[in-house]
């Protein structure tokens, strides 16, 4: 079945759970920035966990749907209309054929995430659906979506065609906060940085900058410094790194970060928090607290039983 | 707040490093701190036992000049098991008897890549010409005279950082970066030498240019170069470059 793109809005891109297996080549992972918004989508389309959906960012997009289709909303809050009705987002949604799906304006966070059911077929690229812009990799070339795409969806037994009464408490997996409170592991330069440096990361709030993308969060705060000027090589990087450069105010790294870099690093998001990261759009405040390695994963893999569990209830109340 | 550092001081040329951990799902083996082929080349001995010993829950083994970086799946996975995993497969008394001997892929293999030198395809030969007091014939001569290291990938997609440089031609970068360098472009910055994989922006001097593909996701490896990897270049005209350019096309 197709859907059709009328307007791309403002960075709308394919986005799978990633491309893993290629750092070695300079060939980073890409995927959903906020990954578990991108599995609860699926999981209300009936769709693999890591089926390809939309990553549309701030101001949605608008589609034509060729063909029936179920699909589902989450992420950052965004209003849904399907032919000028207003439609929930966090539960399954049909759009029948001949219809016009509009989002809205993101009314806070920065990334949400369309599922259809089917998932959108589109040819892996190294084994992944997901779009890497600064890398011009992926499907579409890695570009984002532009008007008058023709997106196709996997054909699959269709799911039940009798609407849902119910959506998903968003809270617990998109939290309304004025300032985020990241957890921030201890980066290899950390202990660098001056004591003041030190004791103002964790005690000041950072603002988003308006130059911040998929690759990173440039942030602006309190100028971080160290004792003495740190020199290295090109080492591995990854999602989460704070990295701080001669200006000294830091980058946090999104999934479109190099696979390698200079800059010294202060800091790692912890990757429980990677998606509140991406839901602090320009403008929007954070601060750190600092995090062991220990309670990082064991908060990572209480959230990941968390939402096995939502998977599997949603799967129950799909099929019932 | 310390970031992890576990110094491993074990036997054997490759098994003195320390595993520090960068993520929950990712660490780093540090072999030295600076950009010199001996750290490199053991850099690059360790990435090929590991993945040779094809260890489960490893996603990449990504060399650096100095480090190697592990990512893993932290759910199934801690840094710690991941780091005494390393160290028992990086330990020759822990290593079967088969897999201590030398085989022919344990030796890198040399790419020979074609480089249409100076005129358009390097405008900026003139200017290294200068720097290194030599004449142009001469930089072209000792270019292709030297055999290199891809020490590891990085920049864009298939992006080879080369040691190996002759010491004549390092020159530091253009004070101006270029907003497109066109794929292909043979390049040096500092001591190092580079290829473009696509059309980049970037601030090394452009010296020449290959019309091999270096990096195309639809081929099997997608990148012309692997980390490890030796290469020479070898001087061609711009009649061989077009033939190379059409045979690829």
């Amino acid at each position: 079945m197709t859907i059709e793109v009328i307007k791309s809005g403002l960075l709308t891109t394919l986005q799978d759970a990633g491309r893993p297996g290629f750092a070695h080549l300079g060939i980073g992972r890409a995927g959903a920035f906020d990954a578990p918004a991108l599995r609860i989508a699926n999981a209300l389309c009936s769709n693999p966990r890591d089926a390809c959906a939309l990553e549309i960012t701030l101001l949605g997009s608008t589609l034509h749907f060729h063909d029936d289709a179920w699909i589902a909303i989450t992420g950052a809050p965004i209003p849904l209309r399907i032919d000028g009705v207003e439609r929930p987002t966090w539960a399954p949604v049909f759009a029948a054929a001949g219809s016009t799906v509009e989002l809205g304006v993101m009314r806070s966070g920065c990334r949400s995430y369309l599922a259809v059911h089917g998932g959108f077929d589109v040819a892996p690229v190294l084994g992944s659906r997901s779009t890497d812009v600064n890398a011009q990799l992926g499907p579409l070339a890695g570009r984002p979506l532009r008007a008058g795409d023709e997106l196709k969806t996997q054909v699959v037994a269709s799911m039940a065609s009798n609407p849902v009464n119910w959506r998903l408490d968003p809270r617990p997996w998109f939290p309304e906060e004025p300032v985020a409170t990241l957890r921030l592991l201890p980066g290899s330069h950390f202990d660098r940085l001056k004591e003041t440096s030190r004791k103002l990361l964790f005690s000041e709030p950072f603002v988003v900058q308006q130059d911040s993308n998929r690759v990173g969060l440039r942030l602006s705060g309190p100028k971080l410094e160290f004792g003495q000027p740190v020199e290295m090589v090109s080492e591995g990087c990854v999602p989460g790194i704070l990295q701080l450069p001669p200006s000294g105010q830091p980058i946090a790294f999104g999934p479109e970060c190099p696979v390698s870099g200079g800059y010294p690093r202060i800091g790692q998001v912890a990757a429980v928090d990677i998606a509140r990261l991406a839901q602090r759009r320009p403008g929007d405040a954070l601060r750190f607290t600092p995090c062991t390695f220990d309670d990082a994963l064991r908060a990572l893999r209480d959230r990941e039983r968390a939402l096995v569990r939502l998977e599997t209830g949603i799967a129950a109340r799909l099929t019932a | 707040m310390k970031a992890e550092r576990k110094p491993h001081h074990g036997a054997g040329a490759m098994a003195d490093f320390t595993v520090e951990t960068l993520a929950e799902d990712a660490l780093l083996l540090r072999f030295g701190d600076g950009i010199d082929m001996a750290t490199n080349a053991r850099v690059h001995a360790t990435a090929k036992v590991l993945r040779h010993a094809n260890l489960s829950g490893i996603s990449d083994i990504a060399p650096a000049y100095a480090t190697l970086l592990v990512r893993f799946d932290p759910l199934a996975w801690d840094g710690d098991t991941v780091g005494e995993t390393i160290i028992k497969t990086l330990d020759p008394g822990f290593r079967r008897d088969d897999e201590q001997k030398p085989s022919k892929r344990d030796v890198s293999r040399v790419v020979e890549i074609p480089v249409c030198y100076g005129d358009e395809c390097g405008p900026d030969i003139d200017a290294v010409a200068e720097h290194a007091g030599l004449s142009r014939e001469k930089v072209i001569a000792r270019h292709a005279a030297a055999e290199y290291t891809v020490a590891m990938l990085g920049f864009a997609p298939g992006f080879p950082y080369l040691l190996g440089l002759d010491a004549a031609l390092h020159v530091p970068r253009r004070a101006t970066p270029r907003t497109r360098v066109p794929a292909g472009s043979v390049a040096i910055g500092g001591a190092q030498t580079g290829i473009y994989p696509r059309e980049l922006p970037g601030g090394w001097h452009l010296i020449g240019r290959t019309p091999l593909a270096l990096f195309d996701p639809a081929r099997k490896p997608p990148c012309l170069l692997a980390p490890g990897d030796r290469v020479r270049f070898r001087a061609i005209d711009a009649d061989e470059f077009a033939w190379f350019a059409d045979r690829d096309t």
